[in-house]
């Protein structure tokens, strides 16, 4: 059996849920066992945001990841706040635009996405976070590119299609980022 | 198969009800519930239902009862402190005998506490929460399937039994999403030759009341209540139970903590130990045979709970205190993890706390 648990955080307005309700929706349609649980209340306010994903061949138990294989963070306290949690050998995903700091650990894999400017240049300003999946799902096998704009055309609303092509522009630059 | 979509917790709730067909949706906005109310007032306009935000949780119970006594599908949702707001209504609807269906998705308190998840209502749900002898038929789901599932069960043993039902969730299981499917919804009918419904001048006039100023009287309404709860007792008792078989320490949770704790016990069973769960889905009727039967097999047993130690006194009672019953527990909006979870194992099997 496999089970990826993934810890996605940054300010409230990044879109930290929505990037998360992309993988669950991934997940989902891939067959998999999935849940999606996000912080709520005043976070949700302007403060901070997080979301757990997690996604399994069994059944999921504990909806509450303490100890997240896959980190993405796209603010500094929110690193700051979960590098130590990530288990060895694990990701951790750093918005580079917003986050100066390296990560300070030897025992997993840190990529490093210049995503708030990427979006900027691309012209999908609110897009970072989708860049950052992009490069999540590059990186993530399993879970693989295919069936991408299935996904997104499953989350925005029929009445906005236009936002299916910008969400594919940003998953694929994020999938072809190098740096 | 139906298809599998994802919902969260909360919507799962709202549309199942309304999949039960219920058409009357009474409430008052609080954290971490809301969803609830915002899908009740997006779907029932659109299905000639009837959705209302009264002007307090006290106005919106009330509604309730009134609904219920006219023989409607009702409910209302609210949150702990709301909850509380509620308890005159629901015991009133309780001494009317009429069937309504109550959500409680728990934070923690006491007071207006916060609002992340609790599960400190336990108490107040299975053993009064309003004045005077009744009960409620509590189902505590531990998935968002589950939100769906027990919600028509919920309607159907209403209905059944002539009482009240709540689901008693927490802010976890309403908030989080999971894939869902309604196939397997299943709605019963009953008749409800007391309802109020208008005589047409053929019938003599129903009274749905909950006054009865003789004591006679009322003691014997009493007995006749409590012979109801005794059939709910023998019949509806739900429950689920995991590596079991051989289970040297039972862990006892219900909710998002026996989610955590299913996650401890594995952990337990890849080091050797002999760990396994029993979760009530009913916590009242509590699964009392199955934990005395267990008492027979298990050397501790461990209580997890996101409270201060509450079902823990109804393991007491159905075990008749025949093995040690160990709490562990986080509150006021905390969740134990499940290494804490299994450190409490752990010392279980040492025989401490």
């Amino acid at each position: 059996m496999k089970t990826t648990q993934i810890l996605i955080a940054g300010f409230g307005g990044q879109g930290i849920l929505f990037a998360g309700k992309f993988l669950a929706y991934k997940g989902l349609l891939e067959d998999l066992q999935v849940s999606w649980l996000p912080s709520y209340g005043p976070e949700m306010r302007g403060g901070t945001a997080n979301c757990s994903v997690i996604l399994s061949d069994d059944p999921v138990g504990s909806p509450i990841i303490t100890r997240p294989d896959v980190l993405i963070v796209m603010n500094l306290p929110s690193l700051q706040k979960y590098v130590d949690a990530v288990v060895p050998g694990g990701q951790i995903y750093v918005d580079s635009t917003l986050i100066d700091e390296k990560v300070r650990r030897a025992d997993v894999t840190a990529y490093y996405i210049p995503a708030t400017q990427m979006a900027k240049d691309a012209g999908v300003g609110t897009l970072a976070n989708m860049i950052m999946m992009g490069h999540v799902l590059k990186n993530n096998p399993e879970l693989s590119f295919e069936g991408t704009e299935v996904t997104v055309q499953k989350m925005v609303s029929a009445k906005k299609p236009e936002l299916v092509g910008l969400n594919m522009k940003a998953l694929e630059a994020g999938r072809d980022y190098a740096g | 198969m139906a298809e599998r979509i994802l919902m969260k917790g909360n919507e799962a709730i709202a549309e199942a009800a309304i999949q039960a067909g219920c058409r009357h949706y009474f409430g008052y906005p609080i954290t971490p519930q809301t969803e609830i109310a915002a899908y009740m007032a997006k779907k029932m306009p659109k299905i000639g239902g009837v959705f209302l935000q009264a002007e307090s949780e006290i106005a919106s119970i009330n509604m309730v009862y009134g609904a219920a006594a006219a023989g409607m599908r009702v409910m209302t949702s609210s949150s702990s402190p709301g909850i509380s707001l509620k308890g005159e209504g629901l015991s009133y609807i309780a001494g009317s005998d009429v069937p309504a269906f109550v959500v409680n998705v728990q934070r923690g308190g006491p007071g207006l506490g916060g609002i992340q998840p609790s599960q400190s209502d336990y108490f107040q749900s299975t053993k009064g929460g309003g004045h005077g002898d009744y009960r409620m038929i509590v189902l505590a789901p531990a998935s968002v399937q589950e939100m769906a599932s027990l919600t028509v069960k919920g309607f159907n043993l209403a209905d059944k039994y002539s009482m009240l039902s709540m689901i008693l969730a927490d802010g976890t299981i309403g908030q989080m999403m999971e894939p869902i499917s309604f196939e397997d919804v299943a709605v019963e009918h009953y008749p409800k030759p007391w309802a109020l419904t208008g005589t047409e001048g053929k019938r003599k006039h129903n009274i749905v009341n909950s006054l009865y100023l003789n004591p006679e009287v009322l003691e014997q309404k009493n007995f006749e209540r409590y012979e109801k709860y005794k059939a709910v007792e023998a019949s509806e008792v739900l429950y689920e139970t995991y590596m079991m078989d051989d289970a040297e320490i039972g862990v006892a949770a219900f909710g998002i903590a026996a989610r955590v704790a299913k996650n401890a016990v594995a952990a337990a069973r890849a080091e050797g130990i002999k760990a396994g769960l029993i979760r009530p889905i009913t916590l009242w009727p509590f699964p009392k045979q199955v934990l005395k039967d267990a008492a027979e097999q298990v050397k501790a047993f461990v209580s997890v709970e996101l409270n201060m130690g509450q079902m823990i006194e109804d393991i007491r009672l159905a075990t008749e205190c025949r093995r040690p019953v160990t709490l562990c527990n986080r509150a006021g909006g905390m969740i134990p993890s499940p290494e804490q979870v299994l450190q409490s194992i752990h010392a279980a099997v040492k025989g401490g706390n």
